[in-house]
């Protein structure tokens, strides 16, 4: 492979790193910090991906809109609507435990999934939607500029960077010490007085909201969304695996492992792509396969992940 | 800083755990609670540290009705408990288990965490001086930084203690401070009470099974048996009390203590 073509797959690959890297930042608040078991994450990172995508598309009669919106209105709806949904499953599941939360979720992403495909005045249905823009693809004297993966890939890094910073300042704020002891021990944050549903909400809300930031960044990424992007095992399962692998707690092990396990993902398609034609099909099961067997080699040997937790003084 | 608790009842399904159940705990004083497992003592705590709601009747805590409310409120009014199984925060430092505590945080709105981070650490740092008197008190500053989860039994128990001290609390419900502490702790943990009685006024209720550790700390003693009030006043009179000696080892053996 020429150099070019080398680097051109860099910026590739680094752009889903970097959407993973989101989603899995997002569940870290959530699961890393306060205990929350989401496994509904495909829900939230669709909301984002599709309303941006319908905020940010030019006019079409085949679904909702598009409303031709500057990238940053979608990118900021994204947002707002991922924490609007997460706002009601909180209300719903908040005084619940959070196994109770974890089938509240994934009932919900399924329930989004389904509506994405079957109502097609809102997303056109099976048939996605096509033309969504990348960043800066309208700006004038951009010129093919605006359709390169490396800017897009800057805009990922300068979002994750503005993610890292404020998860950062919030873990280590007396709120994220609310969290934290909310998660080792329920009863003993309560009995220091404090409104645990407010902090559990708040967690829920705000992890959710930087997974619709993943999922509107996707959209833009690919420039066509339909309802098959979102299945379980990409959108929730991968998540997961990144998070638990790189670093449950940690939010510079929860970058580290969307890279990592990213990397292992995309090696196992080439290693299955040498696969004989007759096996593709069960090549596709291995990958998943192979990935679990890693998520229980990772647990055994670290398992508190790759860069643990900081448990040590904080200041 | 008195509790008073006016005909209690709780009933869980068919069992009976408190049947009108009425007892002061007057201000000032370390007034213990005992009886034989089941009589309905932590059940008691937890209805008026608003855990449970009772069936029926009241809980007056300085002459204000606080029946039901939850767990948080009555923390803000100043009633605050320990449990029998230590709760803490096993994978956070000793440290931070106590900073945890102080209520009105400012740096608990993660809009202040992110907008007005001067002020949150400079209430940060008032926390941390405040943690290490509470440290110092109980003897606990070389453990300071290591987690939680690694202490001692008879250490997690002084850091229950601890976190009650972290509060503007007056009135303090301790349910079985004394259990699985060692001889040597445990009189660091009567020397901390009673000066947390003294220097801070606070006013202690305090489940115990340990009659000696009873004997030195409390006065009154309020003996309850399968969910009743038997009797209350000093220990030597409930030692000699016929009902609730019965109640203790059974009929055979009355009279033993």
């Amino acid at each position: 492979m020429e150099l070019g073509g080398v680097i051109e797959y860099g910026l590739f690959f680094l752009s889903f790193v970097g959407i993973y890297a989101l989603l899995s930042l997002g569940l870290n608040l959530q699961w890393g910090l306060t205990g929350q078991f989401n496994i509904g994450i495909a829900g939230f990172f669709a909301v984002g991906a599709y309303t941006s995508a319908i905020v940010t598309t030019a006019p079409s009669p085949h679904h909702l809109g598009g409303f031709g919106a500057p990238l940053a209105v979608g990118l900021v709806l994204a947002m707002v609507l991922a924490g609007l949904v997460a706002v009601l499953v909180g209300l719903l599941t908040v005084r619940l435990r959070t196994d109770y939360l974890a089938i509240a979720t994934i009932g919900i992403a399924e329930i989004i999934r389904l509506v994405l495909k079957n109502e097609e005045w809102l997303t056109n249905g099976v048939r996605g939607i096509p033309g969504i823009p990348r960043p800066f693809a309208e700006t004038p004297g951009a010129g093919t500029l605006g359709q390169s993966d490396g800017v897009f890939l800057l805009v990922v890094v300068a979002l994750i960077l503005i993610v890292y910073l404020a998860l950062e300042a919030a873990r280590r704020s007396p709120w994220g010490r609310v969290l934290r002891a909310i998660r080792e021990n329920e009863d003993g944050v309560r009995a220091a007085g404090k409104d645990i549903e407010r902090f559990r909400l708040e967690a829920f809300v705000v992890g959710s909201m930087i997974m619709g930031l993943g999922g509107a960044l996707f959209a833009h990424f690919v420039g066509f969304i339909s309802p098959e992007a979102f299945t379980p095992e990409f959108a929730t399962f991968l998540v997961w695996v990144m998070l638990i692998a790189g670093g449950s707690g940690n939010n510079k092990g929860a970058v580290l492992g969307a890279l990592i396990i990213w990397l292992v993902w995309t090696g196992t398609e080439f290693l299955t792509s040498m696969a004989p034609p007759e096996y593709v099909t069960q090549a596709g099961a291995l990958r998943l396969l192979m990935i679990g067997i890693l998520v229980q080699v990772i647990l055994l040997v670290r398992p508190d992940g790759l860069l643990p937790e900081e448990t040590a003084e904080r200041k | 800083m008195s509790i008073e608790v006016r005909d209690i009842t709780k009933t869980f399904g068919g069992l009976t755990a408190l049947r009108d159940c009425s007892l002061t705990v007057e201000p000032g004083t370390i007034t213990g609670l005992i009886g034989p497992n089941g009589a309905g003592k932590t059940t008691l705590f937890n209805i008026v540290a608003g855990a449970f709601k009772p069936d029926s009747g009241q809980i007056l805590f300085e002459g204000t009705d606080i029946t039901g409310l939850g767990t948080h409120r009555l923390f803000r009014r100043g009633i605050v408990r320990t449990f029998q199984v230590p709760k803490e925060f096993s994978r956070m430092t000793v440290r931070e288990n106590l900073m945890l505590v102080p209520p009105g945080q400012t740096g608990e709105s993660l809009a202040a965490a992110w907008f007005s981070r001067r002020a949150v650490r400079r209430q940060e740092e008032e926390i941390a001086a405040k943690v290490e008197d509470v440290l110092a008190f109980l003897n606990l500053g070389h453990v300071g930084s290591e987690l939680a989860g690694g202490l001692s039994g008879g250490q997690k128990k002084l850091l229950e203690l601890g976190r009650t001290m972290m509060t503007d609390a007056t009135m303090v419900l301790l349910d079985e401070p004394g259990a699985g502490v060692n001889r040597s702790l445990l009189a660091h943990l009567v020397e901390a009470i009673e000066r947390l009685k003294e220097e801070r006024g606070y006013t202690f209720c305090i489940i115990e099974h340990d009659m000696d550790l009873v004997e030195r700390l409390c006065y009154p003693v309020i003996a309850m048996v399968r969910g009743e009030i038997l009797a209350s006043g000093a220990m030597e009179d409930i030692r000699s009390n016929q009902t609730v000696v019965e109640a203790y080892f059974g009929n055979a053996k009355a009279g033993g203590r």
